[in-house]
């Protein structure tokens, strides 16, 4: 028959993918029902449904760059960013709508690590969706309890000189890392500079990209 | 002047923004951060109370102890007012 395949490899030598058509579950039933019905009584349009879902992926670690780049070469900023990151946020011009956000920052004695161990609280209105593996329970669970081992199998080897210091996003604030910015990069403009900050140095996983 | 507190060993039922790993444990405020909504009661729609919230630091060798990888590095938390006592 022409749909067998032995070994699961499609004519293009790439494995075919079970197609996503199971049931249901109780809070996508939940989700579609009430959105349905607000929809029917006119509280809401499927229009701003789709706009607010077209924002949300809007949203993404470009943002978060941004602000970082301009900590780098705007010292009365980065005080202000430490200081009160939402604020400073808000005042370059970031819809962060009611997000309350610190800024903690990496030097050549520090090292911050986010992490949500109770669920995956993650600065969205700054960085977008989080990865997957920031939501697993593998991620949430070693990071606080061995972050060098995590760190490491990011490519990341710190020396113990450096102080490991991880953030458990348990309440209300949303952290974002300020890394420290690379060497050789003196002659560099902010949206240069911006190009070099990874979302993963932003979480404290990575290092900015060099030169 | 650092000021120490404990994580209260509560294990109330419902929804609890305080770590189970970190009930017990010694660590000192790093900042205060104003009063929330108590989430404890905004998670079932009741009125909820605003209540004091904290971040508290705590070293690794407090919180894991011997298994710690490093006892020097640190965990940072937001912790409520009504869960900390002092030390």
């Amino acid at each position: 028959m022409p749909h067998d395949h032995h070994d699961h490899l499609s004519p293009s030598g790439h494995p075919f993918r079970e197609d996503n058509d199971t049931a249901l579950s109780y809070w996508q039933r939940m989700e579609i029902a009430v959105r349905e019905l607000m929809i029917e009584k006119g509280h809401i349009t499927s229009a701003e449904v789709a706009r607010q879902i077209d924002a949300m992926d809007a949203r993404n670690p470009a943002n978060g760059a941004a602000v970082v780049a301009r900590a780098w070469v705007d010292p009365a900023f980065k005080e202000h960013l430490l200081k009160d990151a939402s604020v400073a946020s808000r005042d370059m011009g970031f819809d962060i709508g009611p997000l309350n956000l610190i800024a903690v920052e990496n030097t050549g004695q520090v090292h911050n690590l986010i992490v949500c161990t109770l669920c995956s609280c993650y600065p969205r209105n700054l960085l977008g969706l989080p990865p997957d593996w920031y939501k697993t329970r593998a991620y949430r669970s070693r990071a606080v309890i061995e972050p060098r081992s995590v760190l490491r199998e990011f490519g990341l080897d710190l020396s113990d000189e450096v102080q490991v210091r991880v953030h458990d996003s348990t309440a209300d604030m949303r952290y974002i890392v300020l890394p420290s910015r690379p060497d050789r990069t003196d002659g560099m403009d902010e949206a240069a500079l911006a190009k070099l900050v990874t979302r993963d140095s932003m979480i404290g996983t990575g290092l900015p990209l060099t030169p | 002047m650092v000021e120490q507190v404990r994580v209260k060993s509560m294990m109330p039922p419902g929804h609890v923004r305080t770590p189970a790993y970190l009930r017990g444990k010694v660590g000192v405020i790093e900042r205060e951060l104003g009063p929330f909504a108590n989430p404890e009661k905004l998670a079932y729609d009741l009125k909820a109370e605003q209540r004091m919230l904290f971040r508290v630091r705590f070293t690794m060798e407090e919180v894991w102890g011997v298994r710690a990888e490093n006892p020097t590095d640190t965990l940072d938390a937001e912790i409520y007012a009504h869960w900390l006592e002092r030390v």
